[in-house]
């Protein structure tokens, strides 16, 4: 039960094969024996099984709110929960209990939805690895999985298994293993720079991310306002769009929504790829991008033009300075974002008390990471009046050539892009952490990036495994504000590739040694 | 640091001194040697000075002073800027406090539609060109009562620009000589309030009260178009009028609803501008003006001793009456400004670019606006001079005193009397008494019908002009009687039988045969001694003018 889609465990609820409570509790005991992954940072047990209850009593009585109604869902813990620790993976706010609900999470709630608890990031979503929070790494859960076992084995390098575990990738890394360790159905990431779709990709489950506007920030703690978009984990394209219809829409408290209603939709089967026209962005042909993952998005090309899409090869020339001209914009306004964190209202506060000055400097000193700290830092620099012109003004105009980029293309007849997600499959801690923070996210974001400059939807599908037995995830980019067509065109893609389900009994079974993890009869991990 | 203190606080001292004595030689304002100046660059000639310009004691060169004005008047609305909290003075500490104003993480701007409306009214009465795209940055600094580190504020593209308003300041020696000067409007945007910090020294603790934080306000700013205090204080209590005649801030300096930082410098005509210092935080226009009047001396002093003037920030402290360097504002701020993110540009529309179909509750029309603004000081003035004949200076006391123009009006709306007799007696007597015991208008235990009253009685001749006088200050004194009751109370009515007079001129004249005898020789004044000794025998009730005619006729015949 616990392996398949939104979907087919909502109509199980509706048909009385399986009862909010039980289906709760069954996540609940998975979110236990999968601790390891350290995938959440807080599990809200009680009032999980509060809400199934809820939901129980609705079923019986007929009264369900629809399709989320009792699926269990888990939220990153940058979004504001109200009575639930919201800590941002930072010294800062751990112990912070908002007393408010992110407008996403108030809907999903709205909705019926059990939530399970808060997922693991990089501290205040500053990185591409789910590597630097204060809580630790997220484990891939891919590290575990049959499929990558089997290769390792294969190779016989005598490592240490243990120590050889995979990034999920970031910064909603640990919602992307939470939705990839059956652990919830559904999961809200954010993603600025490809925070969602990057760990999709490495954890091989559906990122979305929807156009800028169409989905409320009010209670997403913020990275970079301008970019920022709530994001969405799932296990297959239509549960995406599931969870879109129910969050899309004007929020009053947010100024930057979208002011015509969006209405809940499912996405029909579509039938005219024929009609579609797909472009390849050369720009995105980078030299770092592996080969494996370069042959599966040509064939991916290959596919749609065999079934009579045309294919385009096009251009976004500014591509390039994507990455510099974010890093001005991402620091500045996170050196303005993170102002507010001065150890008065909530949150940390150091035990200096000599003057407010003083105070200030010790709280943000103990209450951010180096990685925080630093955004801070540069960011000031890039604001400060003598270099405001020459860095800030200066991205600014980037960013808008970014997004002119592609207008352009858009604008020629193409009505999607598709480019790969991710330079590569998910690599091993150990070697993630060679490189810092800052090279890292540069890497990483590289193809995704752009995408929220210019503020478009974009989704990663799974793909593929590579030869490790990894999954591999390919982006597409759409128009804005027609996400539902950018979703109808990934679902055709996502039946074409029949992405293989993830073989975690295995772990299960390998691991309840060393995570004294008891023996799981009653759950079926497999379709 | 302690050295610096002591340097500052001694010469604070020497700074008071200075200040007594400019006062007591120069009167109302110390103001020194100015030369008022109209605009930048423009020569100085065409103003009148406003007092004698004061040669500098080395001799010959003149001084010219340029002020400039940053008002800040907090908008009278319900609810804050950004959030839904209200608006309420002197509300218990942080009952006011939405989350936004606390600035949980997470939380996100939400642009209140009234404060848009108040800064259109502002700008249009205030002659503005309103920008119909405007735009929202963050200015960054650290402070204990901003609790985002960040003022949201419009530094790029404010919502109104280019506008002039028009005041009056008294010239010459005689308050009726009143001259209408000009200063421009740079421009008029909308800003965060902050919170209030209170330190409690002894405990060595700041309290902080949110409840003013995120509190909508229209920052104004003014040209440096004036040239001592007493200009700055009209212009900012012509502002005052129009923000109240508005409704758009309720502007009580003394409730911190106004507040004005001045920028001033001095320097010799027709040479550049000089190194100007900022005055903060002025809650008064009394010491709005002697702050300015006390800097532009100080400036002066300095200059002359060869000393040169640091572009600081200061504070006025109306104890001892100077200004001195803020000790938290030293070194040089970078307010790292940034666009708001969170708020999409302020859009506003006219009658012409009024989008078809668009809901009348998400936009702003500006013609709609203009059409239903109220009306401004300036007309009202105007047409109490047309509607009264009233004088302009005359219009003047009738606005700057709250409540003073509407009791006025009540009086005109129940009496029969002139409109001049009763300008004459709002302005004169009944602000005399308030003023003698510091009263406010609706403070005064005298009724605008009980005033419609006795000039009534007086207008018919009932009583005579002394004896108004006399009822007005039983009237003062004995709440709740009315003039006629004092009238009859007091036996004052006007003799009205004319024979019963006639008789009593008769017998004066018998009386004082010599004063009757200097009278027919020529000596004018004579009459006037009969008149008194008729009043004084018929208590005061006999009207003077029908004395002097019975006593005239009487001598001539």
């Amino acid at each position: 039960m616990l392996g398949r889609t939104l979907r087919e465990v909502s109509t199980a609820l509706k048909q009385g094969h399986i009862t909010p409570t039980e289906l709760c509790q069954k996540c609940l005991s998975l979110i236990k024996k999968t601790k390891f992954l350290n995938a959440y940072i807080t599990v809200s047990e009680e009032v999980a099984l509060k809400q199934a209850e809820e939901s129980e009593k609705r079923y019986k009585k007929g009264h369900s709110l629809g399709d989320l109604d009792g699926i269990p869902v888990a939220v990153k813990d940058n979004f504001s929960t109200s009575s639930i620790e919201t800590t941002c993976a930072s010294n800062m706010l751990k112990g912070y209990v908002p007393p408010y609900n992110a407008t996403v999470v108030q809907k999903l709630l709205d909705k019926g939805a059990v939530l399970m608890g808060k997922t693991n990031l990089d501290e205040f979503a500053m990185g591409s690895g789910s590597t630097d929070g204060v809580f630790g790494p997220v484990k891939n859960p891919w590290s575990y999985s049959k499929q990558y076992r089997e290769k390792r084995k294969q190779k016989a390098h005598g490592e240490n298994e243990d120590s050889n575990w995979l990034i999920t990738g970031g910064s909603s890394g640990g919602s992307a293993a939470a939705v990839a360790a059956f652990t919830c159905f559904a999961a809200l990431g954010s993603d600025t720079g490809g925070s969602t779709r990057n760990p999709a990709a490495h954890c091989g489950v559906v990122g979305f991310k929807p156009s800028y506007g169409l989905v409320s920030r009010h209670g997403l703690i913020p990275l970079v306002n301008s970019m920022d978009v709530p994001g969405i984990l799932t296990r297959c394209v239509d549960d995406a769009a599931i969870v879109l219809g129910m969050l899309a829409g004007h929020d009053p408290k947010d100024s930057t929504t979208i002011q015509d209603p969006v209405k809940p939709f499912t996405l029909p089967t579509f039938a005219d790829v024929n009609k579609l026209c797909i472009g390849i962005p050369k720009e995105y042909l980078a030299p770092e991008l592996s080969s494996e993952v370069r042959s599966f998005w040509s064939k991916a090309a290959n596919l749609f033009e065999s079934e009579g899409a045309k294919v385009i090869e096009v251009s976004l020339p500014h591509t390039s300075y994507s990455i510099v001209c974010y890093h001005v914009l991402c620091t500045s306004e996170v050196a303005s974002n993170m102002a507010r964190f001065d150890g008065l209202e909530y949150g940390h506060r150091c035990d200096i008390n000599v003057s407010t000055e003083a105070m200030y400097a010790a709280t943000r000193r103990e209450g951010f990471n180096d990685v925080v700290r630093g955004r801070i830092l540069s960011g000031n620099f890039f604001l400060l009046k003598e270099n405001y012109e020459n860095y800030f003004i200066k991205a600014q105009k980037v960013r808008r050539l970014i997004a002119n980029d592609f207008v352009n293309v858009f604008n020629s007849g193409v009505d999607v892009l598709l480019t790969p997600t991710t330079l590569s499959e998910a690599v091993p801690y150990l070697e993630f952490i060679k490189e810092d923070n800052r090279t890292r996210s540069a890497q990483d974001d590289i193809f995704t990036q752009a995408v929220n400059m210019a503020g478009l939807p974009a989704v990663s599908v799974p793909v593929a495994l590579s030869n490790q037995g990894l999954p591999i995830g390919l982006q597409f980019i759409g128009r804005a504000f027609c996400d539902q067509q950018l979703l109808k065109i990934a679902k055709w893609f996502e039946k074409q590739v029949q992405f293989p389900v993830i073989q975690l009994q295995e772990l299960m079974d390998d691991c309840s040694s060393d995570f004294e993890i008891e023996k799981l009869s009653s759950v079926s991990l497999k379709q | 640091m302690a050295a610096l203190v002591v340097r500052l606080s001694c010469l604070g001292k020497r700074w008071v001194l200075a200040c007594i004595d400019g006062g007591s030689r120069h009167g109302r304002g110390a103001a020194i040697g100015l030369t008022s100046r109209r605009k930048r660059g423009q020569s100085s000639v065409a103003q009148q000075p406003l007092i004698a310009v004061q040669k500098s004691r080395k001799g010959e060169r003149e001084w010219a002073a340029v002020v400039g004005l940053e008002i800040h008047a907090q908008i009278s609305s319900n609810s804050k800027l950004f959030s839904g909290s209200q608006v309420h003075f002197a509300a218990p500490p942080n009952s006011l406090v939405s989350f936004f104003d606390a600035s949980l993480p997470g939380t996100l701007p939400v642009l209140n539609r009234r404060c848009v409306e108040a800064a259109v009214m502002t700008g249009l009465a205030l002659n503005c060109r309103i920008n119909k795209k405007s735009l929202f940055d963050r200015k960054h600094y650290f402070y204990a009562d901003l609790p985002a580190g960040y003022q949201i504020t419009q530094q790029r593209l404010p919502i109104a620009v280019n506008g002039c308003l028009a005041y009056s300041v008294s010239v010459g020696k005689k308050p009726s000589q009143v001259s209408t000067r000009t200063v421009r409007i740079k421009q008029i945007q909308l800003e965060q309030d902050s919170g209030k910090s209170l330190h409690d020294e002894p405990r060595s603790q700041t309290l902080i009260d949110l409840n003013r934080a995120g509190v909508g306000l229209l920052e104004v700013v003014l040209e440096p178009d004036m040239s001592c205090g007493e200009e700055a204080a009209s212009a900012v209590r012509e502002l005052q009028l129009i923000l109240q005649a508005l409704g758009t801030s309720q502007a009580n300096m003394a409730e911190g609803q106004l507040r004005v930082d001045a920028n001033i410098s001095v320097h010799h005509p027709g040479e550049p501008l000089g190194v100007r210092t900022e005055v903060k935080n002025l809650n008064s226009a009394r010491f709005l003006a002697k702050a300015i009047d006390f800097e532009i001396k100080r400036q002066i002093h300095e200059l002359e001793n060869g000393r040169k003037i640091l572009n600081e920030t200061r504070s006025f402290d109306d104890k001892l009456g100077c200004t001195m360097p803020m000790r938290d504002k030293e070194g040089k701020q970078d307010y790292r400004f940034m666009p708001e993110p969170n708020l999409p540009p302020l859009l506003l529309y006219d009658t012409a670019s009024l989008p078809p179909g668009a809901d009348p509750q998400q936009v702003i029309n500006i013609d709609w606006i203009r059409e239903r603004l109220p009306e401004l000081p300036g007309k009202t003035r105007e047409k109490l001079i047309q509607q009264y004949g009233m004088l302009p200076e005359h219009s003047f006391t009738l606005l700057n005193e709250v409540g003073l123009l509407e009791f006025f009006q009540n009086v005109i709306k129940e009496t029969r009397a002139e409109p001049k007799k009763v300008t004459s007696w709002v302005l004169n007597i009944f602000l005399g008494f308030l003023k003698q015991q510091n009263l406010a208008v609706n403070e005064s235990p005298v009724t605008p019908s009980a005033l419609a009253e006795l000039l009534n009685l007086l207008d018919r001749k009932a009583i005579s002009s002394s004896a108004a006088r006399q009822v007005f200050e039983e009237l003062w004194r004995s709440k709740g009687k009315t003039p006629s009751q004092i009238v009859s109370e007091k036996k004052l009515e006007l003799m009205q039988d004319q024979e019963a007079l006639e008789r009593v001129c008769h017998t004066v004249m018998e009386g004082h045969p010599q004063v009757v005898m200097d009278m027919k020789r020529g000596n004018p004044r004579a009459i006037n001694k009969l008149i008194g000794l008729v009043r004084k025998a018929t208590l005061s009730r006999a009207d003077p003018t029908v004395i002097k005619e019975i006593l005239e006729r009487k001598l001539s015949s």
